[in-house]
């Protein structure tokens, strides 16, 4: 992860009297997560990695091209990013037209390989209705996707979102979240989010770095941190995994899709869906329970073979389990919670196969296809 | 009512002469002025906008001394004058816009802060995320977002230029095309006991004020209007 696409940061310093020292690596692509309680330092980041803010003793180097380190440091308008603040932050002087188009100097980029078109952003984004319309008419979901656009089509090399749903109402982040995984899937631009929401991670991100006071728990892949239990989000009352799979079949009569993660097979009731489309899989601790044998007859759609890779006591007397889909112990984990009474009545141990039942599984509407378009 | 003597339009011509380009110097100076205020962390930038702010305060006489000080024959304005022959800037054209840009400073100062201050650091910040340098974001953000406040700076500082008299009174004296301006021009006739022309000339300037108030009113009201 540290080769040469990489995106490398570390800051340290004071801001006021908040003590900042975050330092982490974050892949070139996909879409990382820095996530973490309010006032945990992640705007700081932000705003240090796009330059609008200038710690002595930072570093940041974006594919192999550095923004700033010891002697160096270039200046906001110099560092190719996008970024898309809390609130959409229109200018309220220009049309959404001139908004979309003040990074090109009004100029209609048209779309060569590697740029981003405004025909392309205005589509992906659903903003043909509002191109002629002054910002100060627009709802608040219409102003956000604006802003988004603007960003897209400066042709940054790097997205940088600051929680871009949490100013808006509930029907506007319902909204504009099937976009931003769109833009998510359909470009092959690295973005990094910042949220305080578990589910907008969820949905969005392939990778997680977890902020606590103005420092970083741990970064990894988005998977493997939901399920390291020795970390805050797997002895949540909200731990979940998430996992990507391909539809592997679909059955009409019952609306049920069949979905392919790492060779298990999961049936989620699901609306159409193309053979071979990727689909996100969100399966939460406590909608799995653990069974030793089989079970012969049950409503239960998903039972799978699992191993117990590692276990860890929460507070309320509950163990929340590891679990490998493999029996090798590789591969993509699954979380369980279950009573302590009953982990010690049916003798569960790390390393013992058992079989997991999973009693739902919530899919991200969108499909994820990690091709530039 | 007879034909005004013509010596009247000789004042209403120079006063708009006097106020038209004080405005304009104001603008060009008063703007990064303002820009700089608005957005420095200087600990003494108070102190600077203080020192803006005195002709508000202070008599008109009080600036009108130092300024005929500074302009006379042992001032540097007098050194000035040297340039092209002259003792002293007093009692002139020159010295009365020397004099109206210091004392209508404030009124076209504060607006354009304010408007600054008002469209804040986040359009600026997007700006420059958009690969926009720091002029580009001045010219195409911050002046465009200020706009109502240069307007009401324009305003205040031709209305403010027009009515001045003490400093006038001092540092300019009373000669007709020169420095003979309105306010000065009504005091004449007052004493001369020309009731008719002072009338006239008050009730112009009643006129004219009140258009400049309501100018303004129109101005605030567009500034109300809903952003993003």
């Amino acid at each position: 992860m540290s080769g040469p696409d990489a995106i490398q940061v570390a800051f340290r310093g004071r801001i006021g009297g908040f003590q900042l020292d975050a330092a982490f690596t974050a892949p070139g692509r996909g879409c990382t997560a820095l996530f973490g309680p309010s006032g945990c330092g992640k705007t700081t980041v932000l705003r240090c990695i796009a330059g609008l803010q200038r710690l002595a003793a930072g570093a940041c180097v974006v594919k192999g091209e550095i923004w700033q380190d010891g002697s160096r440091f270039r200046p906001a308008h110099g560092r190719p990013v996008g970024y898309v603040f809390q609130e959409a932050s229109l200018f309220a002087h220009l049309s959404v037209r001139a908004n979309l188009l003040y990074g090109t100097r009004g100029r209609v980029p048209a779309a060569p390989a590697d740029a981003i078109g405004l025909v392309e952003v205005v589509e992906l984004l659903g903003l043909a209705r509002l191109l002629d319309r002054a910002p100060g008419h627009l709802s608040g979901g219409e102003r956000q996707r604006v802003a988004v656009g603007r960003a897209l089509l400066s042709q940054p090399q790097l997205l940088l979102m600051d929680e871009p749903l949490s100013a808006l109402d509930r029907p506007s982040r319902d909204e504009i979240l099937p976009f931003l995984e769109r833009l998510h899937e359909q470009l092959a631009l690295p973005i990094i989010y910042v949220s305080h929401d578990l589910a907008e991670v969820e949905r969005l991100a392939d990778h997680l770095v977890l902020m606590q006071a103005g420092g970083v728990l741990a970064a990894g892949p988005l998977a493997a941190l939901q399920s390291d239990p020795t970390l805050p989000l797997a002895r949540s009352r909200d731990a979940a995994v998430s996992l990507d799979g391909v539809v592997a079949g679909y059955d009409a009569a019952y609306g049920l899709a069949s979905l392919q993660v790492d060779g298990a097979q999961f049936l989620v009731p699901a609306a159409p869906a193309p053979q071979g489309s990727r689909r996100r899989l969100r399966i939460a601790a406590g909608d799995v329970s653990l069974a030793q044998v089989l079970p012969e007859a049950s409503t239960i759609l998903n039972i799978l073979p699992v191993t117990i890779v590692s276990a860890a006591a929460t507070e309320a007397q509950q163990i929340v389990a590891v679990l490998s889909l493999r029996p090798d112990g590789a591969g993509p984990r699954l979380l369980a919670r279950v009573t302590r009474r009953s982990w010690e009545q049916l003798g569960l141990a790390e390393g013992a196969a058992v079989y997991a039942q999973v009693k739902s599984v919530a899919l991200a509407p969108a499909s994820r296809q990690r091709d530039p378009m | 009512m007879g034909a005004l003597a013509p010596e009247i339009w000789v004042a209403v011509r120079l006063t708009i002469e006097l106020a038209a380009l004080t405005t304009l110097l104001l603008l060009v100076l008063g703007t990064p002025l303002a820009w700089w205020l608005a957005r420095s962390g200087a600990w003494w930038k108070e102190l600077v906008a203080a020192v803006v702010a005195l002709p508000l305060v202070l008599p008109p006489t009080v600036l009108g001394f130092y300024l005929l000080v500074a302009l006379g024959p042992s001032g540097p304005g007098g050194l000035i004058a040297g340039f092209w022959g002259e003792r002293t800037l007093a009692f002139t054209f020159e010295g009365l816009v020397i004099g109206s840009v210091l004392y209508s400073m404030p009124f076209v100062v504060q607006p354009i802060r304010n408007a600054f201050e008002a469209v804040g650091e986040r359009p600026l910040e997007v700006a420059a995320t958009l690969r926009a340098s720091p002029a580009r974001a001045f010219w195409t953000v911050a002046v465009p977002l200020a706009r109502p406040g240069f307007l009401t700076a324009a305003v205040l500082g031709f209305a403010h230029t027009v009515g001045e008299f003490g400093v006038v009174l001092m540092i300019g004296g009373n000669i007709p095309g020169e420095t003979k301006v309105l306010s000065v021009a009504i005091y004449d006739y007052v004493e001369l006991m020309q009731w008719r022309e002072a009338n006239i000339l008050a009730g112009g300037m009643v006129v004219f004020a009140l258009t400049v108030i309501l100018a303004m009113t129109m101005i605030e009201r567009r500034m109300a209007r809903p952003g993003a």
